[in-house]
């Protein structure tokens, strides 16, 4: 097991190495140049030739990429363009933002996918089926700034039970430690804060859980319609055992594998942030990060940015991997 | 059986639901309801959050050129010389007095007694050098406004500024090497804000964001791309102000959503309402609209250099040919006046005089027959991909234009470009006709004309390429005149020399919109984005 897992880390630096290359190049391949952006239209000429040259943007490619290179194996993420601060410290908040908005979300995404995705199978071409499948649809295809809106409309300003958009009450801050608000406001015993926390969550949350859930949901029942067909199923029903006992033991498991697939996938994507729900739900996660980076033309954070994200992305398919031998022992690593 | 265990799982689904609404809607420490309190005890009334589409890049003015950052600003910080209250008249600040030697290379500002910074260092003549010192060693990476309003800096021969001395604790002797007309203007804006010494001396990138002035609002905390919270500097030296306890800029990126935030009561004040929102605020009773004074101009750029746009009679043509009035009513819902110069009318040196290309198709088509194109011809026309106050909605405008050239005969594709390609590309001549606008700084005609249709800025703000050696010499003769009347008269006939040359298509001077909570009061929006807020209150 831990000789797998110390093969899955070596296969990961040529991946990451590859990545840094194409992300340095497709950046660097569309038109704009930094200095001229973060300057701005009012700057003079001089103004962005001296930040052109301080920014080392007049040096050939190659000297750039590798300078960088040698910088990241120092574990120097670079220094925002913009805003001059390390990428390492200003990264941190928008991670943390993104990863409670993204487990707040999965979550909801589970429990509500995977047991529509049961009973559908379970009760196939009832009602229930036919309407969960039909949200499920729906649910995929669902505009999710259309959503987001109408979800403020409804339920903040129509209804006022939940705020509009950001992470806490702006008049009463959270004093961030971790910048995981959950765990913030429990470490400092402020549950008045942590109420007000999760409220916040709860619109962003439904909004972005609404794809992966609705995924889920499908993967699930058709994983589960497989399984039910099986014999030892058969078996176990005949031997008199309660149906959900039935379906939620033993045919679960065996149909939970490729579900988990799904939703290390769709995990992945959720930490590599979500622009559209952070834009309107004002969520200051690493998914706006970048792209605000991105219209500035600020290199070094669309690169390190990047970067950390695929490692999430990498990581969490691993763990992914690995629970597959928790769940079926059949399954086996060396 | 199946029935019955599905009945009873609809049930427990229906429960967990209603549970957690329920829970939702039986709030109390929402903060938002009137008259209440948060935890600290502080009374709700006395905190404004204040909604804007993005966030500061610094808090140092001096290092960015970015309006988002001078709205906070304008705030913590003052200048030498204040704007007018919704103008760029120019008026008392630090300095109470000033007073320009005859041949203007000599300024003498008296400052004001008793002010203090933040952090408790007196504000004297002293600290005013100090600050001068250091924008003038600085260079045009650190300092980019700097270099563009004074020309450079410390030993570079286009810098304006030559000495800045203290004459004792309250006065400071400002020479010119040559006289600048917009000098007090320019020191008026709020990127040349006076500085704690102190805490700049600690170095700049400590200070950018720890920042320290002597504004009527300290700073507090900066959670990026989230909030910025400044609260009341109770040594301030203007009695009785800021009227506010606090005041929270939130960072709400879509423009729907602080409207929602808005009517929902999460903020107070949001910036950057769509004009087609304005009724909705209006006719809301909770909630006033805010206009505010235009200092802006949005146009159709007519790249010179590229043939046909290279005859004067082709971008007369365009010029008749786009029914402005229309475009007004669509898509600024009737809030903007049509432009006829490249500048706002508010700004002095304006020419009332001359007569704008009205519409008329069949002028435009006579003017393309006369270039030898009545069969017309195809171009491209680059639309906006970003609203901004002066642009609305820069495709649908697009589309209206598109109709307009169409029924002269002339075929435009439309192209659009990611923003920041869009400037680069349109910065290197690349489109035959592109959408742009600008927004003023200092209210200074020299800002405009000068800035965006010099032969001296082709490559920078003059995207057209337009290069007419008249108008050179007189936007040059106009910076240094410092008799007002004369200098308007230059001006003037400058911008009759664009008119003929019809480098643009002027569209609008819009009036960006804002919407507050009904019983804000004291708030007066200022025409360059940068609002100071130490009269606003709840009533």
């Amino acid at each position: 097991m831990l000789s797998y897992i110390g093969k899955r880390m070596l296969q990961l630096i040529p991946v990451l190495l590859g990545m840094t290359f194409l992300v340095f190049m497709i950046i660097r391949a569309i038109p704009g140049n930094p200095a001229q952006i973060i300057l701005g239209q009012q700057a003079t000429k001089e103004s962005v030739e001296a930040l052109t040259i301080k920014l080392g943007l007049d040096n050939p490619w190659y000297i750039q990429y590798f300078k960088y290179l040698g910088n990241l194996f120092k574990g120097d993420l670079g220094e925002s363009m913009r805003t001059r601060a390390p990428v390492s410290d200003e990264i941190w908040p928008y991670l943390a933002a993104t990863f409670e908005l993204a487990l707040f979300a999965i979550i909801i995404a589970i429990i509500i996918g995977v047991n529509a995705g049961i009973i559908s199978a379970w009760f196939q071409n009832s009602w229930f089926d036919y309407t969960a499948m039909i949200f499920a649809l729906i649910g995929v295809s669902m505009p999710i700034f259309w959503l987001g809106l109408m979800g403020q409309w409804v339920f903040a300003v129509e209804n006022p039970w939940l705020p509009t958009g950001g992470r806490e009450q702006v008049r009463d801050p959270v004093n961030a430690i971790t910048h995981l608000y959950i765990v913030d406001t429990i470490i400092q015993g402020r549950f008045d804060q942590l109420w007000q926390v999760f409220r916040h969550l709860i619109l962003p949350g439904l909004a972005l859980a609404t794809i992966p859930m609705a995924i889920i949901a499908r993967m699930t029942r058709s994983s589960m319609l497989e399984v039910m067909r099986s014999d030892y199923i058969r078996t176990a029903r005949a031997k008199g055992q309660k149906m959900f006992w039935v379906v939620y033991k033993h045919a679960l498991k065996n149909a939970i594998i490729p579900v988990l697939t799904i939703i290390g996938l769709q995990m992945g994507m959720l930490l590599g942030g979500a622009i559209l729900t952070e834009t309107i739900f004002a969520w200051p996660g690493v998914g706006r990060y970048i792209y605000d980076a991105i219209g500035f033309r600020d290199y070094p954070v669309i690169q390190s940015a990047i970067l950390i994200v695929a490692l999430f992305f990498v990581l969490i398919n691993l763990i992914v991997d690995l629970l597959y031998g928790l769940i079926d022992p059949r399954i086996k690593y060396d | 059986m199946s029935k019955k265990k599905l009945g009873s799982f609809a049930l427990l689904l229906l429960l967990i639901l209603s549970t957690a609404l329920a829970a939702c809607s039986s709030d109390t420490g929402d903060g938002k309801t009137e008259g209440g309190k948060t935890a600290d005890g502080e009374n709700v009334k006395d905190i404004l959050v204040f909604g804007r589409g993005g966030d500061s890049t610094s808090l140092d003015p001096s290092r960015v050129t970015e309006g988002e950052s001078f709205k906070v600003t304008v705030n913590l910080y003052e200048t030498l010389l204040n704007f007018g209250e919704q103008d760029t008249t120019i008026n008392p600040g630090l300095a109470t007095e000033w007073e320009p030697s005859e041949d203007g290379l000599t300024y003498t500002f008296k400052l004001r007694e008793g002010v203090k910074f933040h952090d408790g260092t007196d504000f004297n003549a002293d600290a005013v050098v100090k600050n001068f010192e250091r924008w003038a060693n600085g260079d045009a990476e650190k300092f980019p406004y700097y270099n563009s309003m004074f020309g450079g800096f410390k030993g570079d021969e286009g810098h304006v500024i030559d000495s800045v001395t203290a004459d004792g604790d309250n006065t400071v002797i400002i020479k010119l090497t040559r006289p600048q007309a917009p000098f007090l203007k320019n020191i008026a804006m709020s990127m040349f804000a006076i500085a704690s010494p102190t805490a700049f001396e600690k170095g700049d990138d400590e200070f950018e964001r720890n920042p320290v002035g002597t504004g009527p609002f300290k700073f507090v905390e900066w959670k990026p791309n989230e909030t910025i919270t400044i609260e009341k500097f109770d040594d301030y030296w203007d009695e009785g102000l800021p009227k506010l306890k606090k005041i929270i800029f939130r960072s709400i990126p879509d423009n729907s959503a602080r409207l929602n935030a808005l009517m929902a009561g999460d903020i107070e004040l949001a910036d950057g309402i769509n004009p087609s929102d304005g009724k909705a605020v209006e006719d809301n009773d909770k909630l006033q609209l805010f206009e505010r004074p235009s200092m802006n101009v949005g146009y159709l750029g007519l790249t010179v250099t590229r043939p046909p746009f290279d005859k004067v009679e082709v971008r007369q043509a365009i010029n008749h040919a786009i029914d402005k009035q229309s475009i007004i009513d669509s898509f600024f819902e009737g809030r903007a006046d049509i432009a006829k110069n490249p500048m706002p009318t508010s700004i002095s040196g304006y020419n009332e005089d001359i007569e704008g290309y009205e519409y008329n198709p069949e002028k435009a088509k006579e003017l393309l027959k006369a270039a030898g194109l009545e069969d017309g011809f195809e171009m491209e026309l680059w639309a906006m991909p970003v609203p901004r106050p002066y642009m609305p909605d820069g495709k649908k405008v697009a589309e209206v234009i598109q109709k307009n050239l169409a029924d002269v005969g002339i075929t435009a594709k439309i192209v659009s470009h990611e923003w920041a390609t869009y400037l680069e590309l349109a910065s290197k001549g690349d489109a035959d006709a592109f959408m742009l606008g600008w927004t003023g700084d200092n209210g200074d005609a020299d800002n405009f004309l000068y800035v965006l249709l010099d032969e001296d800025n082709i490559g920078s703000n003059n995207y057209t390429y337009y290069k007419n050696d008249k108008l050179h010499d007189i936007l040059i003769a106009a910076q240094t005149e410092v008799d007002e009347d004369k200098r308007n008269e230059l001006y003037k006939e400058a911008q009759e020399i664009i008119h003929a040359d019809a480098p643009w298509v002027p569209l609008a001077h819009s009036t960006p919109l804002l919407g507050g909570a009904k019983d804000l009061t004291g708030f007066l929006p200022h025409p360059t984005g940068s609002d100071l807020l130490s009269n606003v209150e709840f009533k």
